[in-house]
């Protein structure tokens, strides 16, 4: 009897946690919010963009090419129609002035977004709560080949000599 | 040519027959749910290490391969999205249902094999016990309900395999890793490896149950029953994978 029960236990606990995986599956992989990321202690500041591109939560922010910080969420703001980015930067880096710029920048040529921040030369700090007003968009390959094929079609033609 | 045509084609009809037969037997089967506990324990609990080491390192080798790819276009970025599809929709599927013909298909037919041939189903019907419902329904439903879940910590289990070879081995960041995955994978993706799943897990029980069922009772003919067991669910799984998978991309 007791071999018995120690056997519908193993089954139960084999049961359960094959559902345990499927739900994380089914609730973690499509559009999951669970980020597995490092949650050291941060300071969370926002910046505001014409176009984030494909920017996602979670997205690494750099500062001269070193990690700082993440990408907590990017929402948009229907009144000034921009992309607010919130940014959360580890408190070890709390000596970046406030007139810095944020840049949207491409890992690679295919890769993904992420925010690089460039150094501006002002005596105040960001804090926490705080926003960067100077921000660069992404680069919208699109748009760029566009203007590109624009510049060549504009162009006279000069005569061969 | 034309007689083994004839016994294959044979051969197909008495596993559909086989089949119509044991769905008649699962109902009643169901009304006697401990045995069904007890293969779902043989089946699936007792495969679960196996399964759980198989996908850490088919989900590393995953991680490392996608990443030795991906890096030569510049999107290592994207490695939790091919690692994870990879995972779902076939790997998972495919490679646990071979691990389950191989542990568990070769148990169910040489059990219930060595069971006919010291006439033990014999002995049963004699008593008026039908072995269908008794012995042959209960095994195949267990590696029925067992197969899926299998297949689904097979998958958790190899995406944090890649997750650990492509971020902490090869430097991927965590958040894009998980982000780009989150963003691009679909409920539809994940339903696919289920429903392939499922599919395998019938189509491995029930050729284990018929090999064992219909084997010649001799232990020559076990040991037979058993090698054609691995060998036709095998072939089968990968067959029916590429259906499955033309079938879900035209949708």
């Amino acid at each position: 009897m007791s071999a018995n029960r120690s056997l519908e236990v193993g089954t139960g606990l084999f049961v359960l946690l094959g559902f345990a995986a499927l739900g994380f599956l089914t609730t973690q992989l499509p559009g999951g919010k669970l980020g597995f990321a490092d949650n050291s202690a941060s300071f969370h500041v926002t910046a505001r963009f014409d176009n984030v591109g494909d920017l996602k939560s979670g997205a690494p922010v750099t500062m001269a090419g070193v990690k700082v910080g993440r990408v907590t969420g990017v929402t948009f703001d229907s009144r000034d129609y921009k992309a607010v980015v919130a940014l959360a930067i580890d408190k070890q880096y709390n000596h970046i002035p406030d007139d810095s710029w944020a840049n949207i920048e491409t890992a690679g040529l295919l890769g993904a977004k992420y925010v690089g921040i460039d150094a501006g030369g002002s005596e105040t700090y960001l804090a926490d709560k705080g926003q960067i007003d100077n921000t660069q968009s992404a680069m919208v390959i699109e748009k760029l080949v566009n203007k590109l094929f624009a510049a060549f079609a504009s162009k006279p033609e000069t005569p061969k000599p | 040519m034309i007689g083994s045509l004839s016994g294959s084609l044979g051969r197909i009809g008495q596993v559909a027959l086989f089949q119509l037969q044991l769905l008649k037997a699962c109902g009643p089967a169901l009304l006697r749910p401990r045995l069904v506990v007890h293969q779902v324990y043989n089946c699936g609990a007792r495969s679960l290490v196996i399964i759980m080491l198989c996908g850490l390192f088919v989900g590393m080798v995953l991680g490392l391969q996608g990443y030795d790819l991906l890096a030569r276009f510049g999107s290592e970025s994207a490695l939790g999205v091919a690692a994870t599809l990879g995972l779902l929709k076939e790997l998972g599927p495919v490679v646990t249902a071979l691990l389950f013909a191989g542990r568990a298909g070769t148990a169910l037919t040489s059990e219930i094999g060595l069971m006919r041939a010291t006439d033990q189903l014999t002995a049963m019907q004699m008593m008026a016990v039908d072995p269908m419902r008794r012995v042959v329904a209960p095994r195949f439903l267990g590696g029925v309900i067992a197969m899926p879940l299998l297949a689904a910590v097979f998958n958790v289990i190899g995406i944090f395999g890649a997750q650990l070879v492509g971020v902490t081995l090869m430097g991927v960041d965590k958040g894009t890793f998980w982000s780009q995955m989150q963003n691009s994978v679909e409920l539809r993706d994940v339903n696919e490896g289920v429903v392939k799943s499922l599919a395998f897990g019938v189509i491995c029980s029930l050729l284990a149950v018929y090999e064992g069922f219909n084997t010649t009772p001799t232990a020559e003919g076990v040991g037979l029953a058993t090698t054609r067991t691995v060998v036709v669910s095998s072939v089968m799984t990968l067959l029916v994978d590429y259906m499955l998978t033309a079938a879900f991309l035209k949708v």
